[in-house]
């Protein structure tokens, strides 16, 4: 079979994920990762996940979102509360996968929401009300007071006693102490398969029509525009898809985590410029190098914690040396030019 | 019956009328230009005509339909395509995709397909690719079909962008100053492709020039602009001997 550039690029990318994975997968099967290791390997997949969700509207559709961390707090909430609801319920496959149904679905309505007025406008503002909507999303669900009984479901925004639930009623989310208990579906196997399926969507999008023309609308509107491109609808799917791989991220984080508070630490206005971070020291509109971004510096500095003195110095010069490799041009030239010669091709022919 | 029809067209810009009372008639297979000094509002007339601008007065008819109050898009798919005085490609896309992207309207398959690469993707991509190709050869551009968009010498970039305004098959063509920025050989292979252009695909052209020498060797018709009026227009031998144009363009 002969693969044109572009796939085999993608395939590369797969291949490092999978070996990745086996690497961790060998270690921990010799006994060699400390359980510390272990629980990092979720969030470093839904942290990879979100990279790619925020690279899909900052690279690959050019509007900067500083709010991404609210879609995954959708994702995160809406599927939490489904799996508490339906525990007893569904077997967990299959409600894990509702769960994923869910989380993506709601994450794309948000997104949907917000693009109808903000993607008609020209200019930087879908970074304002991103930002905005990422710091309102977290207190309106910090105000949420859900709980169900036999009479069916109970909404407050007070506090749990105004619910009136019957004695034996569950109380889902309960205000700013979020959801408890949330099943913890989510291992490290089912992020990998869910990055898997992101880089495989947004990859296969960038190299189709859809893809093409969202691309067009970055690099130049007004050209897009009088070459027959309809701006907004193109502007709107990968927003909505962007938001969609979030909120995908989002159900990982729930179904990993004891207590799902919709906290800053989190979700706020710091957790996305973490990720936006990730993007852009990966390389602005380079899927693969958001992925080994995502991962290298999430695990940086938890690995790092031994070397205390020396934790920030070492993080600060990995921070350096990537953001020399992904956009000095000099260096640029020269990793294609070696990527020539070992017979792969450029990367950076897909994007940027 | 004229493929393009312009009657009365004006706008302003706060109190500058840039384009007064404007009208032109295009029939098919005819290359036109439009000429006059810097300022005089020929740019503006291809953004009136392509619906960035929305006229103040005035209505477009393309083919007998008119399409004044289209957007830009929609403008795109009745049949005007255009290239910008100011190069406007994709600059961080390849020479084909650039192309591709003008063909999507006519090569199609759905969002879902893309995505899973299923059902018709493998299909139409090819015979997209089919199609980009046979431009770009048309063009000469067919070995760069992998440069990035904006690594390609400037020559080049305009020919890239008139492949890509004819991939979205256009019944009138709007190029805006080709040659401007070009030296005298690059100019000549620019008026050699315009020429291969009309033969090949029998193309409607509405051409703006700053050049006069260049408009007068190849248009048939000329329409002179002068702050944003009609001065003159007609066969372009008789539009170049009219003593008000020797006066007001040639004569400066
Ligand atoms: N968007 C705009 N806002 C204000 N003035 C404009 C705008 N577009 C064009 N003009 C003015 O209209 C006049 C004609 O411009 P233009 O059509 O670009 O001339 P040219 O014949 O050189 O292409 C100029 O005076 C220009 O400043
Ligand atoms: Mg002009």
């Amino acid at each position: 079979m002969k693969l044109n550039k572009k796939s085999k690029d993608n395939y590369i990318t797969y291949a490092i994920v999978m070996v990745a994975y086996l690497i961790f997968q060998i270690l921990s099967a010799t006994g060699n990762l400390s359980s510390h290791m272990t629980g990092l390997l979720v969030p470093m997949t839904y942290y990879a996940v979100i990279a790619v969700a925020l690279n899909l509207c900052v690279g690959i559709l050019g509007e900067l979102s500083i709010g991404h961390c609210g879609f995954m707090c959708i994702g995160a909430f809406s599927s939490a509360f489904f799996s508490k609801l339906t525990e007893n319920v569904l077997a967990w496959p299959i409600r894990f996968f509702l769960a994923f149904v869910i989380g993506i679905a709601f994450a794309a309505l948000f997104g949907f929401l917000i693009g109808i007025p903000v993607l008609r406008l020209k200019g930087d503002y879908l970074a304002i009300v991103t930002l905005a909507f990422g710091e309102i999303i977290k207190n309106v669900i910090n105000a949420f007071y859900i709980g169900v009984d036999g009479n069916g479901v109970h909404f407050s925004m007070k506090n749990s006693m105004e619910l009136n639930m019957e004695p034996d009623g569950n109380l889902i989310i309960n205000g700013a102490m979020g959801i408890t208990g949330t099943p913890h579906n989510s291992n490290f196997t089912i992020g990998i398969i869910v990055l898997l399926l992101s880089l495989f969507v947004v990859q296969n999008l960038i190299n189709s029509r859809d893809g093409r023309a969202i691309m067009a609308v970055r690099d130049n509107y007004i050209a897009a525009e009088a070459t027959g491109i309809n701006v907004t609808r193109y502007k709107m799917m990968a927003f909505v898809l962007s938001a969609a791989i979030a909120g995908a991220a989002g159900v990982l984080f729930s179904h990993n985590i004891t207590t799902l508070t919709a906290s800053s630490q989190y979700f706020g206005y710091n957790a996305s410029i973490m990720i936006l971070v990730y993007v852009v020291l990966g390389g602005i509109g380079n899927i693969r190098g958001s992925v080994i971004a995502a991962c290298v510096l999430y695990l940086l500095p938890e690995l790092l914690r031994g070397f205390s003195t020396y934790r920030m110095l070492i993080y600060s010069i990995v921070l350096i040396v990537m953001m020399i490799v992904n956009w000095s041009p000099r260096v640029i030239e020269k990793r294609e030019k070696l990527a020539a010669k070992i017979g792969f091709g450029s990367r950076k022919k897909i994007a940027r | 019956m004229a493929l393009l029809e312009v009657n009365n067209l004006c706008i302003s810009f706060g109190g500058l009328r840039a384009v007064d009372d404007f009208n032109i008639t295009i029939e098919k297979g005819e290359l036109y230009g439009l000429i006059g000094p810097n300022g005089a509002g020929k740019t503006t007339v291809f953004n009136l005509l392509t619906g960035v601008y929305k006229p103040n007065e005035g209505i477009i008819r393309l083919d007998g339909k008119d399409i004044t109050r289209k957007s830009t898009t929609e403008i795109n798919h009745e049949g005007i395509a255009r290239t910008f005085q100011n190069i406007r490609l994709f600059k961080d896309m390849s020479v084909i995709d650039n192309v591709k992207v003008g063909l999507s309207e006519r090569f199609k398959y759905s969002m879902i397909e893309g995505i899973l690469h299923i059902g018709n993707y493998k299909k139409v991509e090819k015979e997209m690719d089919e199609e980009a190709m046979k431009l770009l050869s048309v063009f000469d551009l067919d070995k760069e079909r992998d440069t990035l968009a904006a690594n390609l010498p400037y020559g080049k970039q305009r020919k890239l962008e008139i492949a890509r305004a004819m991939a979205t098959n256009p019944k009138l063509l709007l190029l805006d100053e080709p040659a401007a920025g070009m030296n005298p050989n690059e100019t000549g292979e620019l008026m050699d492709t315009i020429a291969l252009v009309r033969k090949e695909f029998g193309m409607t052209i509405l051409l703006i020039e700053h050049d006069m020498k260049l408009v007068s060797g190849i248009c048939e018709k000329l329409t002179v602009l002068n702050f944003g009026r009609v001065l003159c227009q007609g066969e372009t031998k008789t539009v170049l001997s009219d003593p008000e144009v020797i006066k007001a363009y040639l004569g400066e």
